[in-house]
């Protein structure tokens, strides 16, 4: 049982150059339809509808898109003799202009394309790096002057998500981290007899390098992504340009809040993240290379200065404004809907990794020049 | 003569360089309800966005009396603005926006602020509701509330993009009835988008109508000279409530 269906045939008497149609055009017939009246219309120049006896939508949209295919390419094709309800379907389908019917396909990017749109893509986004910059010296002028105008009541909350909410995954992998630098020497002293020195190794390592960097890792991937997702959610919603309209600044109501959080606690998270990383080396002493616990600390305090812990700290203290700033900048410039958003978190997770380890290196070698 | 409240000169608005409205010249007169109408997409909202200080204008110039150019750097403007998806801070409940702007910038006692700010919601109908999250009530709803915040701080200049746009009739009514209040109690001039009709007629002194192709105005004027002697067929086809293209000849009006 099938349903009524249409028939294409050749004019009948004496215009040979038309087709006719005949019968009924809904959607299940329409691919066939369309096939056969693309082989079949050829240079026909009309299209006999006088027998055709119902035509749904898709089906008149289809013929509108021959007729206009036929008039781009500098021909016609008219529809002629359809009784009324096949009219009107037509005239609801009908367009002004042949483009409307068949719109111009985007073409695919070629490879020069895919290169200026990335070069245009990275001076643009230098440029908003800049102007997010300078904004935000303007906003900090301004919150100098206006007391109070900074959101602080957002501080604490924000403290408890990036700080007190990360603690233990920071102190999970610090503790992991110290754990394996221990293993990965204790061969290597073993042989020489260095026993004692595994202390140095992994104090050294974790208070001067690994404390901070992996924290700050650990921060730009919580906290990072959080925040370019929420303000870029915000800016998409319009809840940006709300605040704006309200006469608030969104780099005193949300990136400073942000900023003074995350500075506060990023120190903190790397103290404790350089502690547990020395337990982490000293399980691997007593354990692996028969050292006492004292010996251990002895050892360590010889070789870890205060010098060394204000270094990882300050170093830290950089990491947390890069990690916010990156992470707002993105965010607030986000562009699009939900997509905008995600490629927001993500361009700023990926460009907050690239600038950490860039600063770590410039702080190693600074350093070193300075001979701390 | 009557006072402007805004003064808009051969002012061209679009994005990236691309002007969606070119050269529109008018002016809003203090103290009215000035109406923005035309199609879908023929950049009602981007010419809003200019006039409130959220995009630049690609030319020409916007001048707000006793502000000068929209710049929302400068501190608390003096409009408020309600945006054409609500636009609430969805963190926060319904009352907290609204108070929003009143911590801010007054220095009322917290419990005077959460009287205004509630007798704000009140005022649009979502008594009940201070305490609910913008995504735990209805689209509407977040529509009201976010004409509330925009009343918050009392602003002479309102701007509101499709305010009745998802509501229904009576509520609708009950808006329209606000706006007018607004106006002739406290003179408040409000601009508004809208496409509904009777809204149009009964609230509404002066509107403009924009076009896509025409890329500016079509036709501008009080609604019922609009409707009575519009010249453009397009505004004449809005007013008068007609389809665009007259349906075919010898074809029943009750089908499709
Ligand atoms: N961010 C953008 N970038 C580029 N073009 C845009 C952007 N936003 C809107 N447009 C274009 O600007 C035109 C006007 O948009 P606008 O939002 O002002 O329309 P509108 O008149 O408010 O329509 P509606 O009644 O549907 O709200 C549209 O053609 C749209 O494609
Ligand atoms: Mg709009």
């Amino acid at each position: 049982m099938s349903a009524p269906t249409f028939e294409l045939t050749r004019a009948s008497g004496r215009d040979s150059a038309a087709l006719e149609l005949r019968g009924h055009c809904h959607l299940e017939g329409a691919a066939d339809l369309w096939r056969q009246l693309q082989a079949g219309l050829g240079a026909k120049r009309a299209l006999d509808l006088s027998g055709l006896e119902s035509l749904d939508g898709a089906s008149a949209a289809l013929l509108q898109a021959l007729v206009a295919e036929a008039e781009s390419r500098g021909g016609a094709l008219e529809l002629v003799g359809a009784r009324a309800e096949v009219h009107r379907m037509l005239a609801l389908y009908s367009c002004d202009s042949p483009g409307e019917c068949a719109p111009a396909r985007q073409r695919e990017p070629g490879l020069f394309d895919e290169i200026g749109r990335a070069t245009r893509d990275i001076v643009a986004s230098l440029r908003d790096v800049l102007s997010f910059m300078g904004d935000l010296c303007v906003a900090l002028m301004r919150a100098g002057r206006e007391r109070g105008s900074v959101n602080l009541r957002a501080v604490p909350n924000l403290m408890e998500r990036a700080g007190a909410d990360g603690v233990p995954i920071v102190l999970l992998i610090n503790f992991l981290i110290g754990l394996i630098i221990g293993l990965q020497a204790a061969y290597q002293l073993q042989r020489f007899g260095a026993n004692v020195f595994v202390a140095n190794l992994v104090g050294l390592s974790m208070v001067r390098e690994l404390a901070p960097l992996m924290t700050a890792i650990v921060v730009a991937g919580r906290s990072g992504a959080a925040y370019a997702a929420e303000l870029g959610s915000m800016r998409v919603n319009q809840e940006i340009d709300a605040l704006r309209t309200l006469g608030m600044d969104p780099y005193r109501f949300l990136v400073f809040p942000r900023l003074l959080a995350t500075v506060a606690v990023v120190p903190l998270l790397t103290i404790a993240a350089m502690v547990v990383g020395i337990l982490g080396g000293l399980i691997v002493a007593v354990q692996d290379l028969g050292i006492t616990t004292t010996a251990y600390f002895n050892q360590l305090h010889g070789a870890v200065g205060m010098l060394d812990v204000m270094g990882g700290l300050l170093k830290s203290v950089v990491f947390a404004v890069t990690i916010t700033l990156i992470s707002c900048q993105r965010g607030l410039a986000t562009r699009g809907g939900a997509a905008g958003v995600g490629s927001a978190t993500t361009s700023a997770v990926v460009v907050i990794l690239f600038s950490l380890v860039v600063i770590d290196a410039l702080f190693t070698v600074t350093f070193n020049l300075f001979g701390i | 003569m009557t006072l402007s409240a805004i003064c808009i000169r051969d002012l061209s608005v679009g994005y990236g360089g691309l002007a969606i409205l070119d050269g529109l010249n008018f002016e809003i007169r203090r103290g009215s309800i000035f109406a923005i109408l035309g199609g879908s997409g023929c950049g009602k909202t981007t010419l809003l966005e200019n006039l409130i200080g959220i995009q630049e204008p690609l030319a020409g110039e916007i001048d707000i009396t006793g502000f000068g150019t929209p710049d929302l750097d400068r501190g608390f403007p003096p409009y408020g603005v309600s945006f054409q998806g609500g636009a609430l801070f969805g963190s926060m409940t319904l009352l907290e926006n609204v108070s929003l702007p009143l911590v801010r910038w007054t220095t009322l006692a917290e419990s005077a602020i959460e009287a205004v700010a509630s007798a704000r919601l009140r005022l649009v109908g979502l008594a009940g509701f201070e305490n609910h999250l913008p995504n735990e009530v209805s689209g509407g709803m977040q529509k009201r509330a976010g004409i509330a915040r925009a009343l918050a701080m009392e602003p002479s200049l309102l701007f509101l993009d499709e305010p009745s746009a998802g509501l229904d009739p009576s509520t609708a009514v009950e808006l329209d009835d606000l706006l007018c209040c607004l106006r002739d109690d406290l003179g408040v001039t409000t601009v508004l988008v809208t496409h509904e009709l009777a809204s149009i007629f009964s609230i509404a002194d002066d509107c403009i109508m924009l076009d896509k192709q025409a890329r500016g105005i079509i036709a501008r004027g009080s609604p019922t000279s609009l409707r009575d002697e519009s010249q453009d067929p397009t505004a004449h086809a809005f007013f008068n409530r007609l389809p665009k293209t007259p349906p075919q000849p010898g074809v029943s009006e009750n089908c499709l």
